[in-house]
């Protein structure tokens, strides 16, 4: 199976990181995952903004980039969400009837990282090691979005050692919702503040999530309040191997 | 089309809602109020809703009649009209909110009568009704206990079903005993702030009031078409003994409200009280068909409102927000409702379905800062009984504001991202760029405090600091060979 990763315009400006654990469980598994270099963006920032004929370019380039493959796999629950829900309505709107196949044709093999790991690869232990307490925040996307459901603690439940505590409240939104955190930046701060109180209640170590545009959020406030909680993306944890026997 | 300015719904001179939201959320109490109200009514929903084993069919059942009547309208209300007139009542079309008052004013005056007595009602809120028979000498008294507390202190609603949300019963008590007394019968001595007493007081002060009331101006939840028969639901009473006591019945109901027949009412009935109160039925429903010999008011009258209607049915996205049934399940999920209070969407429809249905009753250009006021997190679609997507009708706003061109800045600045982001090669300059000035930024690791547009952003957050070597590059570097 030819997979390809999409590693979102986002996580490869400020989370190289995850991308590489995306490789480095999938290469533990066996598979054999390749870059497109021509993707960017899903243009999830331009149509939820009101930019909508704006993102055409992207929605043509994504579909470009990924033709070839065979699944599509990104770390990010609401660009996922982004390219399944929205890329077919832009084509609808305003593509041409060529855009419009290619879209239709690609979005039934584009998967999000916890999507494909447990429904189209079947797994849930992953060889991963990570002694530490987490908790798990479904991000809007991830759990009202694409449903991801039990999905991302079925993993997490399979990481040797792993201690997963319940987060507060855990189904409240954050606050983030991309520009909405610079447009309405006091909302946005006191849904933040509810939910850094959330994590320290939650008395974890490591916040993780499946998407790491609310994890910025959350960690910003986290780290503008001096807490020591760390924030990282769902396929970091699943990449480690922390003290586990070579 | 009637000009927007005479359409009611937003306040005059409400500040947009990031600046509105800026005052409540710095008021701890009305934060700690909502937060208490809204988790107990969310709570009491999910509870009632989960006995249903066939809650998703009732909702899906629900949006169909919803999308069935709205293709039919016309052909509804048209049946509506000819089943209220053959029952004895009197139909008149308003196309907006001020041929709505004008009609309303002129049917009170008729009857010679200086005082309405008023069942709850959102159409009436959203034409200002109020204070347009007030303009003609005709007072109007509001009978609901939230609205009756709202009307108390010269104040706003600042949710649908809960008015006076926003208020706690230290205040309310503080209200009675100040302000009761000019409305009619006082607060008695030393009322505490005890349900109980505080219903007592409203009790005694409404009484003589139904008692003497001539003419009673209310709001439908559904109306009939194949009976004519018009509906309000409520919880307290109160509505009931306006609709039954009085000579002169004037109902102002949206053109949406209508339903074809009983069995789809049926629907409705099941779904409106478990999302709106979270009870299994609504203690009061009430139902009248024209006028009866003998029973109940002489007169009746119906009066069909647009108001921005009929322009948002011609929008096959935006349309789907008139299948609303005005429960309030969307407020009491919507996390920026629970921090803000309804008063910060200047409309008399706050939360997530005021952010979708004010911009279509006025003008998208009128109300663009609401459109932006969510994150889209979807608890409003999740919890909405007739599954209007509000998320969906959200960003399509979006996309109208942003058509409209009252973006500022903002345009030129995602004209500028989109034409990076769709080359590789203009995103890779961009990302070296980032890193470098981030690093300039930096201290600790982390960007704490930045000047300009970002700067509500971070006042109270650090912004991480992009890494020397993005994705692409590390990829290239280490999986291509290239240097």
């Amino acid at each position: 199976m030819r997979i390809a990763l999409f590693i979102t315009c986002f996580n490869d400006t400020l989370y190289p990181g995850t991308g590489r654990a995306v490789l480095t469980v999938l290469e533990r598994l066996g598979h054999t995952v390749e870059f497109p270099r021509d993707q960017t963006c899903c243009g999830q920032l331009h149509f939820n903004t009101g930019y909508r004929p704006e993102a055409i370019p992207l929605v043509a380039r994504f579909a470009r980039a990924f033709a070839d493959y065979d699944a599509v796999v990104t770390p990010s629950a609401s660009c996922a969400g982004m390219v399944r829900d929205h890329h077919p309505l832009l084509a609808r709107e305003y593509g041409n009837p060529g855009l419009q196949r290619q879209v239709e044709d690609l979005v039934p093999r584009v998967h999000e990282f916890t999507e494909l790991l447990t429904d189209v690869l079947g797994v849930t232990d992953v060889g991963a090691r990570f002694p530490h307490r987490v908790a798990y925040h479904p991000t809007c996307h991830s759990l009202r979005g694409l449903r991801l459901g039990d999905r991302p603690s079925r993993l997490l439940r399979e990481v040797e050692d792993l201690d997963l505590v319940d987060l507060p409240a855990a189904d409240s939104c954050c606050g983030f919702g991309g520009t909405f955190a610079v447009k309405n930046a006091d909302t946005s701060a006191a849904m933040l503040a509810d939910k850094g109180d959330a994590v320290l209640d939650s008395g974890a170590e490591v916040l993780c999530a499946a998407d790491n545009s609310c994890l910025m959020h959350i960690g910003g406030g986290l780290s503008r309040r001096r807490a020591a909680v760390r924030t990282m993306h769902l396929a970091e944890i699943l990449a480690a191997t922390e003290g586990a026997a070579p | 089309m009637s000009d927007h300015r005479d359409r009611g719904v937003v306040w005059l001179g409400a500040p947009s809602f990031p600046d509105a939201a800026r005052g409540a959320l710095k008021d701890t109490q009305l934060r700690a109020n909502l937060r208490r109200a809204t988790a107990t009514i969310r709570d009491k929903r999910l509870a009632v809703a989960s006995e249903l084993d066939d809650w998703e069919q009732l909702r899906d059942a629900g949006a169909a009649i919803k999308r069935r009547t709205s293709r039919h309208l016309d052909r509804y209300l048209v049946q509506l009209e000819a089943s209220v007139t053959a029952a004895g009542g009197i139909v008149h079309w308003a196309a907006d909110a001020a041929e709505a008052n004008r009609i309303v004013t002129e049917l009170v005056l008729a009857t010679g009568e200086r005082e309405v007595v008023k069942v709850k009602s959102m159409a009436t809120q959203e034409i200002g009704l109020n204070e347009h028979l007030a303009e003609a000498g005709i007072t109007a008294y509001e009978t609901d206990l939230a609205e009756l507390i709202v009307q108390l202190g010269d104040d706003r609603p600042s949710h649908i079903l809960v008015p006076a949300i926003h208020r706690n019963r230290t205040e309310i008590r503080d209200l009675f005993a100040a302000e009761m007394r000019h409305w009619g019968r006082p607060a008695p001595e030393g009322l505490t702030d005890e349900p109980a007493d505080l219903a007592e007081a409203a009790r005694r002060h409404l009484r003589s009031r139904f008692l003497t009331a001539k003419v009673t101006v209310s709001g439908a939840n559904f109306a009939v078409a194949d009976t004519g028969t018009v509906v309000v639901v409520e919880s307290e009473g109160n509505g009931r003994m306006c609709l039954t006591l009085p000579e002169t019945l004037i109902t102002v109901m949206g053109l949406e409200k209508v339903v074809p027949t009983w069995s789809d009412l049926e629907v409705f009935l099941q779904l409106l009280p478990r999302s709106s109160t979270g009870e299994r039925m609504n203690p009061y429903t009430s139902t009248w068909t024209g006028t009866t010999d003998g029973d109940g008011p002489r007169t009746f009258h119906l009066v069909l409102l647009d108001n921005g209607r009929t322009d948002t049915l011609a929008d096959p996205v935006g349309r789907q927000a008139l299948a609303c049934i005005r429960c309030s399940a969307c407020l009491n999920v919507c996390p920026v409702f629970e921090r803000t209070g309804g008063h910060a969407y200047g409309s008399v429809y706050p939360g997530p379905i005021g952010a979708v249905l004010t911009p279509q009753l006025v003008g998208v250009e009128n109300a663009a800062s609401l459109p932006f006021a969510s994150t889209l997190c979807g608890a409003c679609y999740d919890a909405c009984p007739v599954k209007i997507d509000i998320p969906e009708v959200l960003v399509h706003l979006r996309a109208e504001v942003v058509e409209s061109g009252t973006g500022g800045a903002e345009a030129p600045a995602m004209r500028a991202a989109a034409a990076v982001l769709d080359s590789p090669r203009l995103l890779g300059a961009a990302q070296k760029a980032a890193a470098l000035g981030g690093r300039a930024l930096a201290r600790h690791g982390r960007i704490g405090r930045l000047p300009g547009p970002l700067r509500g952003w971070s006042d109270t957050r650090d912004t991480p600091v992009p890494p020397a070597e993005s994705f692409r590059t590390w990829w290239r570097k280490n999986r291509e060979g290239e240097r």
